[in-house]
């Protein structure tokens, strides 16, 4: 009894396709595709050499530096805590939990403007953490500490919502079998739970990059804007385009295009990965 | 090992070797919430510490500023214009592409999801390149006098573009799961396409749709990047809630912009609830239809 079988050969038998895709199809053109063609063709009636020029300018390389660099950071952080909130989300019963498990969404469902502001006031130097931060010598807000809080910020759910639902399919046999052979907690985890949750850990953490590669609003706030030091390739498209340069505004916007779309390609291998792992066990 | 040495056919594996002992709970749980509290906790509590810093009468008084209202009402409208229209888009995409196979059909899944992965800044800057002043259509709307850049329409277009995937994302996995023998079971019995989604689908994904259309309105009323560049930043016209906050900011006017962005964390909450509500029932209602 397989019903999925039985019902992709008579698929076709249902009404409305010429209707709903065709629509979906004109309404994605128009969205998507056209404006998107604009973005190719803009660049390429800039000629190579002024493409070339525009991304390798010493001001748009630093901006890489801040943005792919300090998101790396970021989505690794957000690997190591995610993974121990996730576990705790799901093997652990307290109060208060369902609140921190519907609280994990929040970046996503917070405008970024607000957390921009908020992590600003929280870390400027004469506010909350930022007064206990300044005697120590730290400074949060307006460095490249602040980028990464924003960019840790963007991040959190993705981690712990892609190990989550592998900790919950967990087989608890599984443990209980390593425990019968001996191994301790410790060993358990690292030999038994960890390569059966790495595949849902790294496609967490690819998930969490791309997005703070490409996040502006929360950043723009806390970064300070520095040329060469704190400032994201985002903000370098803004800049070209208030200066009415469109060539080269949508160079470096092909740039991260492609760095998206290299993201989007590691993540969907790995997410085949995971369904591949969780397939066989 | 000394764990191994207590097995006996009635308890055979102590529960401290497939659980962690309670100072590693205690330390798990406990770095759980430190690092909550930096990152959700503290930015949420200083918002509307922040919004009442200046007492209550001052945080009443930012929403009386004709800006910050003519704001509020900006944000308003273009929600209530993108979110239906991602709406009908994500039901003919989520129906075309559960209910039907065809070629290209990843080719279209990925381009939902693009939204999804490329910068929202680029999501503003491919429309100034079609209708801004120097792009494509620049000059004929310009001799015609039609604004689409540094106006309305293009922020709507900005925020169509950076929320279209929700509803459409919402309703993929579940219609998929859900199968299609109810929908074919109508067709025999003699309804019409519209019927049986009316009365058969419709009826099957209400949570998920709703789960959509909730996740797409939070976004819609947040955007930031995508419709920062399309605005053109001008008071009292083409300033919606996001962009007023950071006017504000910028002008060292910080409890009227935290009081604003209170209003956004508020309706960050209240989404986030529906979401999960939304998110339990669909669970269900998955789990009933299955059965």
């Amino acid at each position: 009894m397989n019903p999925r079988s039985q019902t992709k050969c008579r698929r076709h038998a249902l009404p409305g396709l010429g209707l709903t895709l065709g629509f979906s199809v004109v309404y994605l053109s128009l969205i998507v595709l056209i404006p998107f063609s604009a973005l190719f063709l803009k660049t390429a009636s800039g000629g190579w050499s002024h493409f070339w020029e525009t991304i390798t300018s010493a001001r748009v390389v630093a901006s890489y530096a801040v943005s792919f660099g300090i998101s790396f950071i970021a989505a690794l952080v957000n690997g190591i805590f995610g993974v121990i909130a996730a576990w705790v989300l799901v093997r652990y019963r307290f109060p208060g939990r369902r609140v921190l498990d519907a609280l994990v969404d929040l970046p996503f469902a917070l405008p970024t403007a607000v957390a921009g502001i908020a992590l600003t006031a929280l870390y400027a130097p004469n506010h909350w953490i930022g007064k206990l931060l300044k005697p120590l010598g730290v400074e949060v807000a307006f460095t490249r500490i602040g980028i990464f809080m924003a960019l840790t910020f963007i991040g959190l759910p993705f981690v712990v919502r892609t190990v989550q639902p592998v900790i919950q399919d967990l087989a608890v046999e599984v443990e209980e079998a390593a425990a019968c052979l001996g191994a301790n907690r410790w060993d358990t985890f690292r030999r038994v739970i960890f390569p059966a949750l790495l595949p849902s850990i790294l496609t967490g953490i690819t998930l969490a990059y791309g997005r703070a590669v490409g996040e502006y609003g929360s950043v723009v706030f806390i970064s300070g804007n520095l040329p060469f030091k704190t400032e994201i390739t985002p903000l370098m498209i803004i800049t070209k385009l208030e200066q009415y340069d469109y060539t080269g505004a949508s160079a470096i916007g092909l740039v991260m295009l492609a760095a998206s779309f290299a993201i989007l390609i590691v993540s969907n291998g790995l997410q085949a990965w995971n369904s591949k792992r969780l397939g066989i066990s | 090992m000394a764990g191994v040495s207590t097995i006996n056919l009635h308890n055979p594996v102590p529960l401290s070797a497939t659980a962690e002992s309670s100072v590693a709970k205690t330390v798990l749980v406990g770095l759980t919430l430190v690092f909550f509290s930096l990152f959700l906790f503290l930015p949420l509590a200083v918002v509307f510490q922040e919004a009442f810093s200046k007492g209550g009468a001052a945080f009443f008084r930012a929403f009386g500023d004709p800006y910050t209202r003519h704001a509020i009402w900006l944000t308003l409208l273009v929600a209530a214009i993108a979110v239906p229209m991602n709406t009908i888009f994500g039901l003919a995409a989520a129906w075309s592409l559960t209910r039907f196979r065809f070629q290209g059909r990843w080719f279209l899944i990925t381009l939902i999801d693009l939204p999804l992965w490329v910068s929202p800044v680029i999501g503003g800057l491919i429309y100034v390149l079609v209708f801004g002043a120097k792009g494509w259509f620049g000059h004929w709307l310009m001799d015609r006098d039609i604004r689409i850049i540094f106006a309305v329409p293009g922020i709507v277009l900005a925020t169509v573009f950076v929320t279209f995937p929700f509803v459409a994302r919402g309703l993929i996995p579940l219609m998929e799961a859900q199968g299609i023998q109810e929908e074919e079971a109508a067709l025999t019995l003699g309804a019409n396409g519209w019927q049986i989604f009316l009365r058969v689908t419709l009826p099957k994904i209400k949570w998920g749709l709703l789960y959509g259309v909730i996740l797409c309105n939070a976004r819609a009323m947040g955007e930031f990047g995508a419709v920062s560049v399309v605005s053109g930043h001008i008071r009292g016209k083409t300033n919606t809630l996001p962009l007023h906050i950071e006017i504000l900011y910028n002008e060292y006017q910080f409890a009227a912009a935290f009081a604003v962005a209170s209003l956004l964390a508020l309706l960050a909450l209240i989404t986030l609830f529906l979401k999960t509500h939304a998110e339990w029932r669909a669970e269900r209602q998955l789990h009933e239809s299955s059965r």
